[in-house]
């Protein structure tokens, strides 16, 4: 018998390419399917979200700067680093949902493959819903899609695939996101900011929040510096509502929940909900 | 827990105490200076980092948004500058937040000397002071006669407030009474004009330097001590403020008179403005809460404080989309 001490790994918040603690100091506790004791998590406030909101807003004209190609570099960059720590994430998903071994490592298979997948779109998309108008007159008119700015995410339940789902097709047309992470298993989502972190992905144009949806999603929501939110874990519509209500105010661009199966091929929708159109009128021969 | 004693030795107390005894010549003026108490590094920092881990919440919050904008020196000092960047900084000043009527203007308005005469027209009987800064901004390498020059030509212009940069380079060499006599100079040329005297306390190495750059500049007749000129870094810091502050108080106790605080550049957020409001308040006292006593030089401060002013009324946080960028 080992008379050695336990090291226990504190979970915390990733803002700004840091992993703070809440600054309201508060914690909660995440327990596995029966209920036994699994970690303590941050419990983060408002103020963490307007941190978080400040922090993407300040990474934005980085990230948006940069070329697409190199944005899919840097997402395909998170699947490689994703796939070397498979293991750790399998256990976590294991621990946190109760799933079979197999099952497990399926989940992790469709994260990889599905950033992979966002990836590859980076440098293609604009091909697909962009355009070079014809107009009548000796004017080349295109139109191509542009980011909206800072994303508000509220991820599904999913720890891993429904985190990497909506996350990567944010990111990976040049917006940042604050996300709010799955409530019930946030511990693989945390897991997921630390191989972020290692990943070039430039600090603040991912930011993970741990806590409570109806605490930070009204927050984000009615926040003037927030250009897009995405519904997708709200569960209860008059929540939904209220938060699309508030969403109004600013003319955000709002992606409603709705049913999806998440382990099917995505559609690019979840992209080009985050992304407005610019459409640039040059003449001909000069 | 105080940095400093308030007993300043070589002083006489009591209103109307003149400094001739102690000013008459160099030797004198270093002994006085010298025979400060020097200050506690470790105290002051440990003070200024403790006043700044106050909660100041609600309505507290609401007062101390409103006083700093009342507080502040908006500040436009590039050589890009325009007469229609002026303008549109002067319109600034006297109506901050178009959308909300309550919101206060600003104490000044603190552009080249120049260009007083455009901010000037703007601003008209608005209240909202000119401040010009003079005397060879931001080097202070110049002679005097061009100094002074530069000065009267601020205040010709329309400017209510001068600020001036001392020879740092006289005062690190230990000429203290150059320094003084220029201070004593350029309040002459200032007239009615109030005076602020700017150490760039980012190039005087020292607590103690701007200890005794604090008395030197008060004793020569300053109306207000400001921290820098924000082409520097360091700019203002807490702890350099503190003792400032700290002077301010001691000199008031020592002669009744009274000097404002300037700290300028750096200070960007409302959080940071209100620390220096809970120290002003904590070590010189509530008197200093006014504009007419302590200023912040800033100009990206104004928009967070705007922004936090529009969180408290709507309930929403606002973004630096809803605001002018200047």
């Amino acid at each position: 018998m080992s008379n050695r001490i336990d090291v226990r790994k504190t979970y915390k918040l990733y803002i700004g390419g840091a992993f703070p603690r809440s600054e309201s100091g508060r914690s909660y506790e995440v327990l596995d399917p029966k209920g036994r004791f699994l970690a303590n998590a941050s419990l983060a406030s408002r103020k963490d979200a307007r941190d978080a909101v400040v922090a993407a807003r300040k990474a934005f004209g980085g990230w948006s700067g940069r070329t697409s190609y190199n944005r899919a570099q840097v997402v395909y960059r998170i699947a490689e680093v994703l796939e070397s720590r498979r293991a750790q994430l399998e256990q976590e998903l294991r621990d946190s949902e109760g799933v079979s071994a197999s099952k497990a490592r399926d989940y992790v298979d469709l994260a990889v493959d599905r950033l992979v997948w966002y990836a590859g779109w980076a440098d293609k998309l604009t091909q697909v819903v962009g355009n070079a108008n014809p107009v009548a007159g000796p004017f080349f008119n295109l139109s191509t899609p542009e980011p909206s700015g800072v994303i508000a995410v509220i991820a599904p339940k999913g720890p891993l695939l429904g985190l990497v789902s909506v996350l990567a097709p944010v990111i990976v047309t040049g917006n940042t996101a604050v996300v709010v992470a799955s409530e019930e298993h946030p511990l693989p989502a945390i897991t997921l900011a630390e191989i972020m972190a290692t990943a070039d992905v430039p600090g603040g144009v991912v930011n993970i929040l741990t806590g409570t949806r109806a605490e930070l999603a009204p927050g984000l929501a009615a926040h003037m510096d927030v250009n897009g939110i995405d519904l997708t874990g709200i569960d209860d519509p008059a929540l939904a509502l209220s938060l699309e209500q508030a969403a109004a105010d600013n003319l955000k661009r709002v992606r409603r929940p709705a049913a999806e199966d998440l382990l099917a091929t995505p559609s690019l929708s979840r992209m080009t909900a985050f992304l407005e159109t610019k459409t640039v009128w040059h003449p001909i021969g000069v | 827990m105080s940095a400093s004693p308030t007993i300043t030795p070589g002083v006489t107390s009591g209103p109307g105490s003149d400094f001739s005894d102690v000013t008459g010549s160099d030797a004198a003026l270093r002994r006085f200076l010298h025979g400060l108490p020097g200050v506690d590094q470790v105290g002051a920092e440990a003070r200024a980092a403790a006043l700044g881990t106050r909660s100041i919440k609600t309505t507290a919050k609401e007062f101390a948004i409103d006083l700093a904008i009342r507080m502040v020196d908006l500040t436009t000092l590039e050589g890009a500058d325009t007469a229609g960047k002026v303008r549109a900084l002067a319109a600034k000043a006297m109506l901050p937040d178009p959308a909300d009527q309550t919101c206060p203007s600003t104490a000044a308005v603190c552009v080249y000397p120049d260009l007083v005469a455009v901010a000037k027209q703007t601003l008209g009987e608005s209240g909202v002071h000119v401040a010009a800064v003079a005397t060879a901004f931001p080097s202070g390498r110049a002679a005097l006669d061009i100094k002074l020059a530069d000065t009267r030509d601020a205040v010709e212009a329309g400017a209510d407030e001068i600020d001036m940069v001392i020879d740092r380079g006289a005062f690190l060499s230990g000429h203290y009474r150059q320094v003084y006599d220029e201070i004593v100079a350029v309040r002459e040329a200032c007239g009615s004009a109030h005076l602020k005297v700017i150490f760039e306390t980012g190039e005087l190495q020292t607590y103690d330097n701007v200890r005794r750059a604090s008395w030197l500049a008060m004793m020569a007749g300053a109306h207000f001590i400001k921290t820098s000129t924000g082409k520097v870094q360091p700019a203002a810091t807490l702890p350099v403020t503190l003792v400032m502050l700290e002077a301010v108080r001691d000199f008031r106790e020592a002669t009744g008179r009274m000097v404002g605080v300037k700290p300028a550049g750096g200070i960007r957020t409302s959080k940071d403005a209100i620390k220096y409001l809970v120290m002003v308040n904590e070590v010189a006292g509530p008197d200093w809460l006014d504009p007419d006593w302590f200023r912040f030089g800033a100009s990206t401060l104004l928009n967070d404080l705007l922004m936090q002013r529009t969180k408290m009324t709507t309930g929403r946080y606002s973004g630096p989309d809803y605001f002018t960028l200047d």
